[in-house]
């Protein structure tokens, strides 16, 4: 129904260049998440394609057409703001209908078409109130609703649950999904929270200083960063990186020269490396076990007990510091020396570059 | 507990707040009653031998008198007038402001220069500069087109008044609506503009609504200083030709200074406070009603 295609979009405000070439396509129906950290031209790509930015270069195609001269209202999107943008003025009812009484539908159409979004998202006793009257979670349902009424070929979301509370947040990420599931559309949706990307996404577009990091699934994300700076980014918490060097290469397995001087064999693809090489070791906090044999011993610096889980954050020999998450009943205290376990297949290796070292597999 | 916390409140702040008080009140009520008292006397500067009670002869003379009626309509002929030229044009201006355009800054200074000119001065420019009928530079353009000069404040009085008033106060509209429009948030333009609001149903559906409580500012404090508009008058046409741009305010002023009839000119003032209460009252409660609902 919907393909989204970016063809090395560029976009300058100024001097500065904010967007610099993104090549993308997105499939229809897919739900694609656009994440990445502060001011790295999320906002930016979405309000593009939205049609409320000009692209300065590159194509931008819908459907196979290039769109990059067409109005916002004449692309078929939809945009659901980050601060919900509802008209105040207007009852609930007219904000959700506005767009088709611009389009000069009947009454009896917009009320039906209203009534219809109105009940997806249980607003029908709410559809008389002004948005003033409405809680945050209800003007974010108000604002969905707004954009689902234009029964558009794409819906666009920019950090749509920012602002809502924790609890809040889950329960539109559900509804979310569940609306992605329904209305068969295809979505973009720009987040910083990498919880809602994993959670949501069909696929995830890392952005780094208006570059795409890496494209993917979440748990090719997960499992296969590209780089240290993807590799950082997914995952909470963060994977720990510790600088050590390459000791000897042999056929798909490279050894390392940990901090304590033990060595670790890494199955990764030995033909980029040389020995001596100086690299980075990355590995999850939920990799990593206590235990008697461990290859890492530290002092435990902060202890954060989350109920089901606790993390636990070391400093090791040589300074590094390592978080490691363990079970909720741990027993490990502030002080505590503890020896942490590390397999070497759930490690990844990062060249001096950043670049991750590929797996043998 | 609560009720007595605040009872030893009241009783503590009464005293604090009594001398203020008591000082506006007298400030409002003295002036107001002395101005009722002499409408209910014969009093005449040029005639000391006249006085003593009057009861309503002032008043009847003045309902009588078909220039008060004159004066009443001029009064809401110019209030309404400049409201409905400072209104549509200050909202206009706000939205053209809003835009960003060369010399943006430089355009704003001068828009919002006619107001720090004090009344009298822009009355004299208007009256000697702009549209008097041989140097004025009206007559000049028209003359230049091959029309003849207007002599405006002969034939177009009340036209010529509410475009001087009007040019000093468009500023003060085009200052409150212009910040007015400033905090409407992007977004829901943008959302409109995705909606498919081309410029005109952006205006009327998004950025009208949004003024609507500016407006109402303005159209209150407008009002208050148009119902007592004088110096403009006495400058340019001193309430002529004939009662042509007479109001209320410049009727007492005949009254009272030019025939030296002190009773007469305070009934009329009455009267004045009379009208002005009876608009503000109207605008108040339509306007109290529109900011409820905003
Ligand atoms: N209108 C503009 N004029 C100039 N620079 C801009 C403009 N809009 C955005 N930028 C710049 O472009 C960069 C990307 O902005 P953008 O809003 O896309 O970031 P973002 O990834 O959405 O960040 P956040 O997560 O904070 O929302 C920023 O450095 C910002 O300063
Ligand atoms: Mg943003």
């Amino acid at each position: 129904m919907a393909s989204v295609k970016l063809r090395d979009i560029r976009k300058t405000f100024g001097r500065t260049e904010v967007l610099r070439g993104i090549d993308l396509e997105i499939e229809d129906r897919e739900f694609v998440v656009f994440v990445g950290p502060s001011g790295c031209g999320k906002s930016t790509l979405l309000r593009l394609i939205a049609g409320l930015e000009e692209i300065t270069e590159g194509d931008l195609l819908i459907d196979g057409q290039r769109v990059n001269d067409t109005p916002p209202d004449r692309r078929g999107l939809a945009m659901v703001f980050q601060s919900y943008a509802l008209y105040p003025h207007m009852t609930v009812a007219d904000n959700m209908g506005f767009s088709l009484r611009l389009a000069g539908a009947t009454k009896d159409e917009r009320d039906r078409k209203v009534r219809e979004a109105a009940r997806a998202l249980q607003l029908e006793p709410l559809l008389d109130r002004k948005p003033r009257e409405l809680s945050g979670g209800q003007r974010q349902r108000v604002a969905i609703g707004r954009a689902i009424v234009r029964n558009p070929k794409v819906f666009l979301f920019d950090e749509p649950l920012s602002n809502l509370d924790a609890g809040l947040r889950v329960q539109m990420r559900i509804e979310i999904a569940r609306l992605h599931e329904s209305l068969d559309a295809t979505m973009i949706y720009v987040t910083h929270d990498q919880v809602e990307a994993m959670t949501l996404a069909d696929r995830i577009v890392v952005l780094r200083d208006g570059a795409i990091e890496q494209t993917g699934t979440p748990l090719d994300l997960y499992n296969h960063p590209e780089n240290i700076f993807v590799a950082e980014f997914i995952g909470s918490p963060k994977m720990n990186l510790l600088p050590v060097r390459v000791k000897t290469v042999s056929d798909d397995n490279v050894t390392v020269t940990l901090p304590d001087g033990g060595a670790l064999d890494v199955p990764v693809k030995s033909d980029q490396l040389g020995a001596d090489e100086q690299v980075t070791l990355g590995v999850r906090p939920e990799r990593m076990r206590i235990s008697e044999r461990g290859q890492f011993v530290g002092q435990v610096l902060v202890a954060e007990r989350l109920g089901s889980e606790t993390y636990l954050y070391l400093q090791i020999e040589g300074g590094e510091m390592l978080t490691i998450e363990t079970d909720g009943d741990s027993l490990a205290r502030i002080h505590d020396r503890v020896a942490v376990e590390v397999k070497g297949e759930n490690c990844h290796l990062f060249n001096s570059a950043g670049e991750a070292v590929g797996r043998a597999d | 507990m609560m009720t007595a916390l605040t009872k030893t409140r009241r009783v503590n702040t009464l005293p604090l707040i009594t001398p203020s008080v008591l000082v506006l009140f007298l400030w409002m009520v003295v002036p107001l009653v002395m101005t009722l008292w002499f409408s209910f006397q014969r009093y005449n500067l040029l005639n000391p031998s006249v006085k003593g009670f009057a009861g309503l002869e002032n008043y009847k003379s003045l309902v009588a008198d078909s220039a008060l009626w004159t004066a009443m309509l001029n009064t809401l002929v110019l209030v309404a007038s400049v409201l409905g030229v400072t209104v549509v044009l200050g909202t206009l201006l706000a939205v053209l402001f809003n835009q960003e355009f060369f010399g943006r800054p430089v355009a704003r200074l001068l828009i919002i220069a006619p107001f720090f000119v004090m009344p009298t001065v822009s009355a004299l420019i208007w009256k000697n500069m702009l549209l008097h009928p041989v140097n004025g530079l009206v007559a000049f353009l028209t003359r230049s087109l091959g029309l003849e000069a207007i002599d405006w404040f002969g034939n177009w009085p009340m036209t010529s008044i509410v475009m001087i008033v009007s040019w000093q106060w468009l500023p003060f509209a085009l200052l409150i609506l212009l910040t007015a429009i400033q905090s409407l948030d992007n977004e829901q333009i943008e959302a409109a503009r995705m909606d498919g609001a081309g410029a005109s149903a952006l205006f009327f559906f998004i950025i009208l609504p949004h003024l609507k409580r500016a407006i109402s500012v303005v159209v209150m404090i407008e009002t208050i200083f148009f119902l007592s508009v004088f110096a403009e008058i006495l400058i340019t046409t001193s309430g002529g030709p004939g009662l042509a741009t007479t109001n209320l305010a410049f009727l007492i002023y005949i009254r009272s200074l030019l025939e030296y009839d002190v009773g007469a000119a305070s009934a009329g003032g009455v009267i004045a406070i009379v009208l002005a209460n009876v608009v503000a009252f109207f605008l108040v409660r339509t306007i109290a009603r529109s900011l409820e609902e905003g």
